[in-house]
């Protein structure tokens, strides 16, 4: 039962994600007076790259990012079906680290800044990911997902720091602005790309799609902090994570880009402070 | 589905082209024009893109160039040649650097007339490109 359930959702979670980016897109044309494209722009642009003639670099680039795929599928599995975040966050990393060793692989300069770029990126959000972890395991007392949703009180609650500084590092691992350091949003900016530089037809599209699903990791644990047994709240956590990613767009067209230096430090300043405040804070009560 | 035609991706070179038609080139994406309207992106890679659409003349210099930026692309794509100095060299034809147009060089589908070439006939040349793209993969399949 529970692994129909994780197919069903593997399967329906690049479609909502999907549809999240293209609205991402209008909303964006929006901000900026444009009409924009229509909502499932994103979905032609994947036909079209799966259509198109994929150009191979060397035999390891393409293996690369179909495993990065293969991971960040298993991290949204897990965290779908309600299973252990621990867990799911490591597959995440791993997911993320072949696609830098895809960036390696090619040796494309391009490709090669925008991998040691990703790699500073993972080194901003990461210790945060763990933190969240952490800090629901000593709200809730577990590492499952069905668990932590499954007590009266949300985590929000008694973790509202925690959580800002989770709002804070989706930016970075959505890659939007102003820490799209590794991925430039647009092609014709100084990275060309960053990673996917070198990657064309299905490649590119596998590297989309994989996009997809990071959308729905990192706004599923935005519900994990607001969803409660009740269906109301969880009807509340959807609405939250709505309002999440829409704040995320905004952000996205509010900024210039972080140099990195920016990014790692104040990545660290912010969450570590707020972490740590909220867990101390907490420590007087629980 | 020709999924092409909803989503294609630009790539824009600027041979010795006086920056006229590639500000006509970059109005298209303001919001005034909006060429994503229709799916298109400015890529700048020529990896993402489907048509490679320039501006300006050929020169000796700039030769290796274009056809770099051609071989990269992956298949299907069209070559698009915005302005008079694209199609033909213009004025600039008979000068002793310039080679002519893009079509000394590349296989040309679009010619884009005009000095400066006005976004809305670049907009027209581009769907114009769409239903040769189309063509151009539907004979890719046949040949795979």
């Amino acid at each position: 039962m529970v692994i129909l359930l994780g197919i069903l959702f593997i399967i329906l979670a690049p479609l909502v994600g999907g549809l999240l980016t293209g609205i991402d897109r209008v909303i964006t044309a929006r901000l900026q007076g444009r009409q924009g494209p229509p909502v499932l722009q994103p979905f032609y642009d994947v036909f079209k790259l799966i259509q198109k003639e994929s150009i191979q670099v060397n035999s390891l680039h393409r293996f690369y990012v179909y495993l990065s795929l293969v991971f960040v599928v298993f991290t949204s599995g897990i965290l779908l079906v309600g299973g252990d975040m621990l867990l799911a966050v490591f597959a995440l990393t791993l997911g993320t680290v072949f696609f830098v060793l895809g960036g390696y692989s090619t040796r494309s300069p391009y490709s090669t800044i925008g991998a040691e770029r990703e790699l500073l990126q993972i080194m901003s959000y990461e210790p945060m990911v763990l933190l969240t972890c952490v800090s629901l395991y000593y709200v809730k007392g577990s590492f499952f997902v069905k668990n932590i949703i499954a007590k009266d009180v949300p985590a929000i609650i008694y973790l509202p720091g925690v959580f800002i500084g989770l709002i804070y590092i989706i930016t970075i691992k959505l890659r939007k602005s102003p820490f799209d350091l590794s991925t430039s949003h647009h092609g014709h900016q100084e990275i060309v790309k960053g990673i996917t530089t070198e990657y064309s037809g299905r490649d590119l599209a596998v590297i989309e799609i994989t996009h997809w699903y990071e959308v729905i990791i990192t706004l599923t644990l935005v519900f994990v902090f607001f969803a409660t047994s009740s269906v109301l709240s969880r009807v509340l956590a959807v609405v939250a994570c709505l309002v999440v990613y829409f704040l995320e767009i905004v952000i996205d067209n509010a900024f210039a880009r972080y140099k990195w230096q920016q990014t790692l430090k104040y990545s660290w300043i912010v969450t570590g402070v707020l972490t740590t405040l909220n867990l101390i804070v907490l420590s007087f009560f629980h | 589905m020709k999924f092409v035609k909803k989503s294609p991706w630009i790539i824009h070179y600027d041979g010795s082209s006086c920056n006229g038609c590639d500000i006509e080139v970059l109005a298209c994406l303001t919001p005034l024009y909006d060429v994503e309207r229709f799916g298109i992106i400015n890529t700048g890679n020529p990896k993402h893109a489907d048509i490679l659409l320039i501006t300006g003349s050929v020169n000796e210099q700039n030769i290796p160039v274009v056809k770099q930026i051609y071989e990269q692309m992956a298949e299907p794509k069209i070559v698009v040649a915005v302005g008079i100095c694209a199609n033909s060299g213009g004025i600039f034809a008979e000068c002793y650097n310039v080679s002519g147009g893009v079509d000394k060089v590349l296989p040309v589908d679009v010619y884009v007339p005009g000095c400066a070439a006005r976004p809305e006939a670049i907009i027209d040349g581009v769907v114009k490109g769409l239903a040769i793209l189309e063509e151009k993969q539907k004979y890719a399949r046949k040949k795979n």
